[in-house]
């Protein structure tokens, strides 16, 4: 259990920037993650007055507050309809309503968790993040950078055109994913991410535009190989790297089925 | 720190330690039903609402319920009971150590859901864990209080 000795309700970004530059001081999203560690925090930064628990929709994007939680986020009618159900498919299995209710999208995204099922969903569409001090960067550019004192404030889901699917493989229904994916299709051809290999989600492209023209049984299992081959995979208690390299592949060739209208056969 | 919020409709004030959970804080304020089941956030038995959603007590901390409205059992007694009637006639309430979490995800579920479905309950309750049973007794229960439901709102 973590321990927490001064808990401080900010005013502004400004001065939870401040406080966060100390190593000993944490930005508490949803807290469901450090209350399992044994951190010794000094001051817990809270958010929670800033109103940053929106979700507001323009013509060209969503913007998600870092403090919304995860079942704001799964319950977003307009998320709902662009995504056509990917992002609440990425979410629905995750503990219970309570937990969901209780976990931030900023908590989620920001840890950069290799399990987070949000951050595979969110990274196979074209995302945003926007950091107090750094400001706007693509999420998929945020993911390999190495964890610092910044904050997020908001993720930005542009509604560029694309289609999207959300896969994962668990051992039991409401447990972390053993592998999790998203198929995405675009203009520019077909990209696959794959996460909890058990390390942070990558996005691997359809560079070399196997999927070109005319899909078929045979490009399909083309690609699915291309993707379990460019993955580094590893053991954990959960799953050998091995079983995920190979649900990987199975995945990946569910999700171009159904963006190409087959079946829906998500888990 | 100090904290005030709304615990079952009455205004409580509290000295309280940062790191305190929200479960802690409403048992010392006499609601023993919020129970610790798993401490992995996983089990359901902490759940309260908060402003009407079910959260996870165990894993808020009392800092964050500040200024804000909590309900637990206790708060929600005619409602809990007449559910309650219908989990103990279908023999779902066992050793009954799940059932205040369970009921709290029950109330929040059916001021969220109008006539869910099957699948829509299972994913709804899906953080409430019970040990004794395979949760067909909760679910014959949940369909017989929702026939009963129609049946008053018929009449």
């Amino acid at each position: 259990m973590f321990t927490i000795a001064e808990y401080v309700k900010v005013h502004d970004l400004e001065e939870a920037y401040v406080l966060n530059q100390k190593k000993t001081n944490v930005i508490i999203g949803g807290g469901l993650w450090l209350r399992l560690g044994k951190k010794r925090i000094q001051t817990a930064i809270d958010l929670s007055n800033l109103g940053l628990d929106e979700i507001t929709e323009n013509e060209k994007e969503f913007s998600v507050g870092s403090m919304a939680t995860l079942r704001q986020l799964e319950t977003h009618e307009g998320i709902h309809v662009y995504t056509k159900g990917a992002v609440k498919e990425s979410l629905r299995y995750i503990v219970g309503v309570q937990m969901r209710n209780c976990a931030t999208v900023g908590g989620s995204i920001y840890g950069r968790f290799g399990f987070s099922d949000i951050l595979a969903c969110l990274l196979g569409m074209d995302c945003e993040v926007e950091l107090y001090n750094k400001g706007r960067l693509p999420l998929q550019e945020f993911v390999k950078m190495k964890k610092d004192n910044d904050i997020l404030v908001q993720v930005h889901i542009k509604k560029t055109p694309l289609e999207t699917v959300y896969l994962s493989q668990r051992n039991s229904s409401t447990d972390f994913p053993v592998v999790s994916c998203s198929v995405t299709k675009r203009e520019s051809g077909f990209s696959a991410v794959i996460g909890a290999r058990p390390s942070v989600p990558v996005v691997i492209a359809d560079e070399s535009q196997i999927l070109q023209g005319n899909v078929t049984e045979e490009t399909i299992a083309d690609f699915a190989k291309y993707v379990q081959e460019s993955v580094s995979f590893a053991d954990n208690t959960r799953a050998s790297g091995a079983y995920r390299r190979q649900i990987a592949g199975v995945l990946v060739k569910r999700g171009i089925k159904q963006l190409l209208g087959g079946e829906t056969v998500c888990r | 720190m100090q904290i005030k919020l709304r615990l079952n409709g009455k205004e409580v004030t509290g000295n309280v330690e940062p790191d305190m959970a929200l479960l802690d804080f409403v048992r010392e304020k006499g609601c023993y039903s919020v129970k610790r089941g798993c401490e992995t956030s996983n089990c359901g038995l902490c759940t309260v609402l908060m402003d009407g959603k079910p959260i996870l007590s165990c894993s808020t901390l009392a800092a964050r319920a500040d200024g804000h409205s909590i309900v637990t059992i206790e708060g929600c007694q005619k409602e809990a009971e007449e559910f309650g009637g219908f989990l103990a006639d279908e023999g779902a309430e066992q050793c009954g150590f799940c059932s205040p979490g369970f009921i709290m995800n029950v109330i929040a579920m059916f001021r969220e859901l109008t006539d869910p479905t099957d699948e829509e309950i299972r994913e709804y309750l899906a953080g409430n864990l019970c040990r004794c049973s395979g949760y067909e007794g909760q679910l014959r229960a949940i369909h017989r209080y929702m026939d009963h439901k129609k049946k008053e709102g018929g009449k």
